[in-house]
Parts: structure tokens; sequence; C-alpha cells
């Protein structure tokens, strides 16, 4: 497995890292919960015939710390416009995991053309009290990677840390991602995605772990009801949240199919 | 040195399973374990017992802010501080505090915080927390990420609110206030002593030092664990080349006094118990929300307050023994008692020491014994310390007796 190339985007003045990796129709990704801090597998999969491109929202693996200017939600839509717009994703496929899922179907909604076709993976954005999400910033110490992957050696194995930081600073890191999302999603994860729906008119790919522990699967109901565009949903057996972690090879079968292989 | 009396107003009748039976205390804390009648005898009985703190001599009484906690009933301690502006007429009266970034706007903390100081002829002290994950995370859906940032501009606009002569206009991050003119205005000029009650915070340390705040440290874990602490602050005021004088400092301590030891052991076993078994029974997952922790604080490796208390290995004491043994606890004859907080003051370098003489299920009858063998037996064993050497710029000014309101005299 060869290395993702890093080049960076400025968001805002500050430089956003962006892995790149294969050849073909690009596919931008939004990583979720934690980000990256190592290329993963399921983008091996995908980047075996797309051009893959991930770049780091602020205040993720790599995403610097703009974060902590952030403080609503026309910030956080104008630095993920601005990230695909610095990563050369307009008009991509794009793809977004979890919180990435919410920022990925708000510049969809937001600029038409940014996207070609989107695929979200457990997105974040709605909250309904009868069926919650889970409250992922109230969570006793070493449990997040329970909830998010079926298998939580999964979870660690792309964000426990870069190689070449001491143990410190990568809790740091860990630390500062979390804080990331909590500024976006505190304290429900209720964007007020659920209004912009209907601006979604591109085809839409819903992709759900069967067992994810975080957003109910009843969410692809919601998001089905309210894009737009037409909307398919392909279900992950012995998969969590973070369902393209755990099953890399049959989230990548489901995208490519979505997508069409070669397109 | 200065003592203040602290009372916590813990529910008291908590059933003897409610830590088997409960994840915590606080946050989701069920409801049915709350008697609003028996909260009404507590309420009257607490406030008895600051009433009586302040009659038999100590220098301050002190309240804080809880939210969603079965041991401290005060969501608003300026309610009860309002009430004890009328009940006593000379101790100080210290909010510790009011949590800024929960206000909104903040100017409600500088206007009832300025009632308070006009209602009782100066005698404040503005207690500015941060407030624990649990109160302003949780309980109040604050974004911890952004908790900080709030409080320091509630800060400054609380500040400004209270010393700046003419209305003015505030912009600020989150806070947008054309009009900025309280009333009524703090009778201390040219502002009440602020005091900032923290865990361990380095970057707390240093604000209160440039902003010249009282540092005090509330921790439920007594003087052996606040020695590291201690040392961290001091040790930075020296690089700062700030003076040691022990007024920079608060420190919270339980005490049990009583007429011999045998009797102290006796007396001060179940309400220690009771409090460190039953109220001190926090669920680690709302203990540390993201961002609720500067990346400074993380390098440091100086944990928030529930976390730097004993480890998770070690557990906290909830036996008597273990809990004297930790130091959480200081009881004992009235002797023993005032040898040990000197002591504590003298290693800690603190001058303003906030006794809890009221813990856990402690009814009237035994509190009231406590609070009156200390303030006739104890302190005046420690209440010269420092003073020879050091005086205290953080204490309130009241206005002069001769100007004062008479309290509790409607027939005139």
């Amino acid at each position: 497995m060869s290395a993702p190339t890093t080049r960076y985007a400025q968001v805002n003045g500050e430089p956003c890292r962006v892995w790149e990796k294969g050849a073909g129709s690009t596919i931008g990704f939004l990583a979720g919960i934690g980000g990256l801090t190592a290329w993963p597998p399921f983008l091996d999969c995908l980047a075996a015939d797309h051009r893959v491109v991930a770049p780091s929202l602020p205040g993720f693996p790599g995403g610097g710390t703009l974060h902590a200017e952030m403080d609503g939600h026309l910030d956080w839509l104008l630095a993920t416009h601005d990230l695909l717009d610095g990563s050369d994703l307009s008009g991509c496929h794009l793809m977004g995991v979890s919180i990435g899922g919410s920022l990925a179907a708000e510049a969809a909604a937001s600029w038409p053309g940014i996207a070609k076709t989107l695929t979200l993976v457990s997105p974040f954005g709605l909250f309904d009290v009868a069926d919650p999400v889970a409250d992922i910033f109230a969570q006793r110490p070493g449990r997040i990677r329970n909830l998010m992957c079926n298998n939580p050696d999964n979870y660690d194995s792309v964000t426990s840390g870069v190689a070449d930081e001491d143990e410190l600073e990568n809790e740091v890191i860990r630390t500062r991602a979390h804080e990331s999302a909590a500024r976006f999603l505190w304290p429900l994860g209720d964007t007020g995605l659920n209004k912009r729906l209907p601006r979604i008119t591109q085809r839409t790919h819903l992709v759900w772990g069967d067992s994810d522990q975080v957003v109910p699967l009843n969410y692809a109901r919601k998001f089905e009801a309210g894009i737009a565009g037409d909307v398919s949903t392909s279900v992950i057996a012995d998969a969590g949240h973070l369902a393209e972690l755990d099953q890399p090879q049959a989230v990548a079968d489901a995208v490519l199919e979505f997508i069409g292989r070669g397109n | 040195m200065k003592m203040l009396f602290f009372h916590l107003m813990p529910y008291t009748e908590l059933p003897e399973d409610f830590r088997e039976k409960n994840p915590s205390i606080w946050v989701d804390i069920p409801s049915r374990y709350f008697s609003p009648g028996r909260a009404h005898l507590m309420y009257n009985e607490f406030i008895d017992e600051l009433e009586y703190a302040a009659e038999v001599g100590f220098d301050g009484v002190c309240v804080n802010e809880h939210h969603s906690n079965g041991y401290g009933l005060m969501p608003s301690p300026n309610l009860i501080a309002a009430t004890l502006s009328r009940l006593t007429d000379k101790s100080a009266i210290c909010i510790m505090g009011n949590s800024l970034a929960l206000y909104n706007p903040p100017t409600r903390v500088a206007e009832e915080m300025a009632m308070i100081d006009c209602m009782s002829g100066g005698r404040l002290i503005a207690g500015f927390p941060v407030g624990t994950p649990m109160d302003t995370a949780f309980a109040y859906g604050q974004n911890p990420s952004t908790l900080r940032a709030r409080y320091f501009e509630a800060h400054d606009l609380i500040m400004r609110a209270w010393q700046e002569e003419e209305m003015f206009s505030f912009n600020g991050r989150f806070n947008q206030l054309r009009y900025v003119n309280i009333w009524p205005r703090p009778v201390q000029k040219p502002h009440p002593p602020v005091w900032v009650p923290g865990g361990g915070s380095i970057e707390t340390w240093r604000w209160c030092a440039e902003l010249d705040y009282v540092y005090a440290y509330l921790s439920y874990y007594g003087y052996k664990a606040g020695r590291t602490t201690m040392k961290g602050f001091w040790d930075l005021m020296d690089e700062l080349g700030k003076d040691r004088n022990p007024y920079r400092a608060g420190f919270l301590q339980f005490v049990g006094v009583a007429e011999t030891h045998k009797e102290a052991m006796e007396l001060y076993k179940e309400p220690a118990e009771y409090f460190y078994d039953r109220c001190l029974h926090f669920d680690p997952r709302f203990a540390n929300p993201p961002g609720y922790r500067t990346e400074a604080t993380i390098r440091a490796r100086v944990r928030s307050q529930i976390q730097s208390g004993p480890s998770a290995a070690q557990g906290t004491a909830r036996d008597f023994d273990s809990i004297l043994d930790a130091g959480y606890v200081i009881a004992g004859t009235p002797d023993e008692v005032a040898e040990r907080l000197r002591e504590v003051a003298t290693t800690l370098n603190v001058g303003h020491m906030m006794m809890l003489l009221q813990f856990g299920n402690m009814g009237r009858s035994l509190t009231t014994y406590n609070t009156r063998l200390f303030a006739e037996k104890v302190m005046p064993q420690l209440t010269d310390l420092f003073d020879d050497e050091w005086e205290d710029h953080w204490w309130p000014t009241p206005v002069a007796a001769d100007q004062r309101a008479p309290i509790r005299n409607p027939a005139q």
C-alpha cells in the first residue's frame, strides 16, 4: 500500500492538509469523527479506480487550528467550501462521513455545482428527540472507539496518532479533533440541515452501518424523505458508525456501484 | 488569616444505596430523590447555619453555584447571598461564584452582584468561576469549546459595566450590546474584590496574577492533594515576579471539631462517608467534554479538578479512616484542628481559608456545634496568622458603620 501525496489548501490563510492518491474521475472525501491520522484501507479501495482526494477539515488531524475561530454555521460552511475549492474538488463525486457527511450535505445544498454526486455515510445534522443521536461528547475515557466502530481497532488504526509525534502531542491531536466536532455539533448534532435537504438536487447515496450506535439507521429515512435528488441507500452488514473503517471493501463496492466504475 | 464559612447546601437525604443504583449525583440524578417539602426545611436550616456562622465571628460566609446536582442546591447562589445580606451585618458575603459564560447577557451578573453589594453595604466578594463541565457543558448545554472564550469576554463586559462612568456599547465576539448602563452599581470602588475559583489550570493562575485576583483552589480532596496545585501556583507567581502574599490565595477544607478526639471520630464519620460515598459520585463521562481543557493544560499535564483528585486506580477514599488519612477531612479537638490548619495554611501559603463545617448529611445541631467550637476555640488560635507580615488587598471595603442601613428593622 503506497502512501498518498500531501499538499495543502488554504482556508482563511491557514493550511489544511490534502491527501491524494489514484487516477481517474475524482472522489472528494471528508472524514468522520476523529479525522484521519493515517490513510485508511477504504480509500485505497477507491483509489484503485479513481483519483481520491481527502482534505482535512479545520481542527481535524492535518487541519490546523482554525476551528478555534469558527463560531457558527456560516463559518463552517464557508470553510468547507474553501477547503473543497482549494483542493480542486469542484464538481467531484463528493463523499462525507459522519460530521464530514453533514458538511458535504451542506456544501451540496449551498453550491449545487460543487458535487456531481453525493455520498453520505451516517451523516450528522438532524436530531429526533424520540430517537436521539448518541451523545458522543459525554463518553467515559476510552469509550469513543467502541461507539465509532464495531471493531474499535479499526477506529484506532486511522485516528490514534501521527507516527512522528510523541504520545502527548497525539493526545492533543485527538482531543482537538473532538473539540472541532463539538464546535460544530454541540450539543445535539442538529445543525438545522433538515431545512436545507430539499436544496440537495444531486443524485445521492446514503450508506449506513447496520449497527451504527451513533446515528440510528432510522435517520436514513429522514434523509431519504428530505433530499430532493434521487436517493439510494446501502446498509452495510456488520458495520458501525464509521462503516467505511469496519467494512472498507463492502462500502467501497457500494460507493463504486453508485458512482459507476471509472466515472 | 481570614476564615470563611462555606456551605455547599447538599441534599441530606439521599438513600444509602444511591451509589449502587445511580451512575452520578450530577447532571442525570433522578428527580424522584428530591422532595420539595424536605428541601424547604433544608434551605431554611442551611441559611440559619450561614447566619449563625456570621454571628459567631466568621470573617465571611460563602455560597456557590451548581446545577442538576444532589450535593449543591444553589443553582442561584445570588438568591442566598441576597438573603444573607439582610441577615448579617459584618461578615463578607462571598459568592463563589457565578459561572460567567452561562448568563446571557453577562450584564445580569454585573447587575445582581451590584444589587447584593448595595444591599449588603459593600460586603460582596465576587467569585468568577469558569464552572465545572457538569454545570456548564451538560446541565446548561454550553459549548465546551467556546466556554472559556465566552467566560473571558463576559468578565471584560462585567468589569467595564461596573467601572465605566458613562454608558457604552459592547461589540464582542459573543455579546453585542448597544446600551450597557447597569443600575444599580456596586458600592465598592473600583469594583468588589474578584476571586477566581479554579481546579488547577495554569492559564487561570496566570490570569489571576495579571489581573491581581485571588485564586481559590476549591478541592474536595483536602490539603494533601492540594499541595501540588498550590506549589504550582506559587512557583508561577515567583516566575511572574509577584509577591508571596498568602491573601492571593484561597483554599477549601472540610473540618470537624469536637471536645475530644474520640467524639470527633464518632460525630463526623457518618457525614464524611455520606459526602465521599454518596455525594462525590460522578460519572466520568461528564468530566471532560472536548475543548473544556485547553491544549496548554493538556500539555502541562495538569488535570481538571475531577481528574486531579485521586487517580482512577486509587479511587476516592470513602471510609472515614481513609478519608482522614488522605486529608480530605481534618477532624479532632480544637487544638488538633488548629495545629493542622496552621500547618495547612503555612505550607500551602493560603490566607483565605474556606471552612466546610457542614458536610454530607450533617444536621443543624451538629453543624451548629461544629461551627461554635470552631469559632470559639480554633479561630482564635489562627486569626493572627500572616497579619504581621501581609495585608489583605482582596477583602471587601464596606461603607462606614454610621452610614449603614439597620438590618431587620421593618417597623421603622
